[in-house]
């Protein structure tokens, strides 16, 4: 079983996905409601894409994947802190 | 898509590679000039993309040695066998190649002098990579504020920084405990064994004393620590934490 990493391991993708620094940004889990930092998700990097876990219920709450050489971040399950 | 892609500050920059040090037998610093280096905070780390012949890339996060006040960035690279990347870096990259990055990346596992409290250092393996950023950048600031180090390796040969650290613990503000959990020499005084709730006990500080607590290592060594720092009585989020692992080397 591929071991998850965090979101740590991901930050330079968020950075091209939301054009900022993301690790430290707060948010909330809508599957169990649960806040924590970006940095804190459960990350499984090793699928084509990154897939981001709530680290509390498990809940997929967000899909990073590059395609062209973008990056593109889906938020199924995750309200992020109003980004100042 | 939720959202579309953004253009970021964070392009792709060319580094040359200085110099190589050979910190132990699987891990090696490189040392880098980059141009276009915006400056960095300790703790960060970059993403490397190689790309081969035929256009296919591979890229990886390495974490950042050096001081945000040193001269040149540091990165050190720990060799994972069958790796698609580190063997490169560690084996193959000799003064004078060039090198593809984005950087400095991370907001979260980050250490600014400017935080008050004790600070206390947890590592496993290469996971003191972006600690001895913090410690270099504690060096720098010369600040009055404590540090414990306490750090696990499978063996004395395999303690990154170890010469470092040993002039570290000489500051009178640093302790450094150094954690052998499989091989140690005959007369060793530090930890045998795995960095665990006991251990904890006694290396880290009490929770009442408020230390900043950063955790870095393989998944399984920083959740165990994170576990035992919260069994302890040590608020979770006094505990910033960062997981590597082999996502392909």
């Amino acid at each position: 079983m591929t071991v998850p990493l965090d979101g740590n391991a991901i930050a330079g993708d968020l950075f091209a996905a939301f054009g900022r620094e993301m690790t430290a940004v707060v948010g909330r889990c809508r599957s169990c409601g649960v806040t924590c930092a970006v940095a804190e998700l459960c990350v499984y990097a090793r699928a084509p894409g990154a897939v981001a876990r709530c680290s509390s219920c498990n809940a997929v709450v967000m899909v990073l994947v590059t395609i062209a050489g973008e990056c593109h971040a889906h938020l199924p399950a995750l309200e992020l802190e109003a980004l100042s | 898509m939720a959202r579309a892609a953004l253009p970021g500050r964070l392009s792709w920059q060319l580094g040359r590679v200085l110099d190589t040090i050979d910190e132990t037998q699987r891990a090696r610093s490189l040392v880098l000039e980059l141009p276009n280096w915006p400056g960095h905070r300790a703790g960060q780390h970059v993403d490397i993309r190689l790309t081969a012949d035929d256009g296919y890339q591979a890229q990886r996060g390495y974490s950042i040695a050096s001081a945000p006040e040193d001269n040149e960035v540091i990165l050190t690279i720990e060799r994972l066998e069958n790796g698609e990347v580190s063997p490169y870096l560690t084996d193959v990259l000799e003064p004078g190649d060039e090198l593809e990055l984005r950087g400095p990346i991370g907001g979260y596992f980050v250490w600014d002098a400017s935080l008050s409290g004790p600070l206390l250092l947890i590592s496993g393996g290469s996971g003191i990579v972006p600690l001895r950023a913090m410690l270099r950048h504690w060096v720098a600031a010369r600040l009055p504020v404590e540090v414990r180090v306490i750090h696990s390796a499978r063996s004395l040969d395999e303690v990154i920084y170890r010469d470092e650290l040993m002039r570290l613990a000489a500051y009178e503000e640093v302790d450094v405990r150094i954690a052998l959990t499989r091989a140690w020499p005959e007369r060793w005084r530090g930890h045998r064994g795995r960095v665990d709730r006991d251990f904890l006990k006694d290396a880290a500080w009490p929770p009442q004393d408020q230390p900043r607590i950063y955790v870095c290592g393989p998944t399984a060594f920083v959740e165990a620590v994170a576990a035992a720092l919260v069994d302890n009585g040590q608020p979770p989020d006094t505990i910033k934490t960062e997981r590597f692992g082999p996502t392909g080397g």
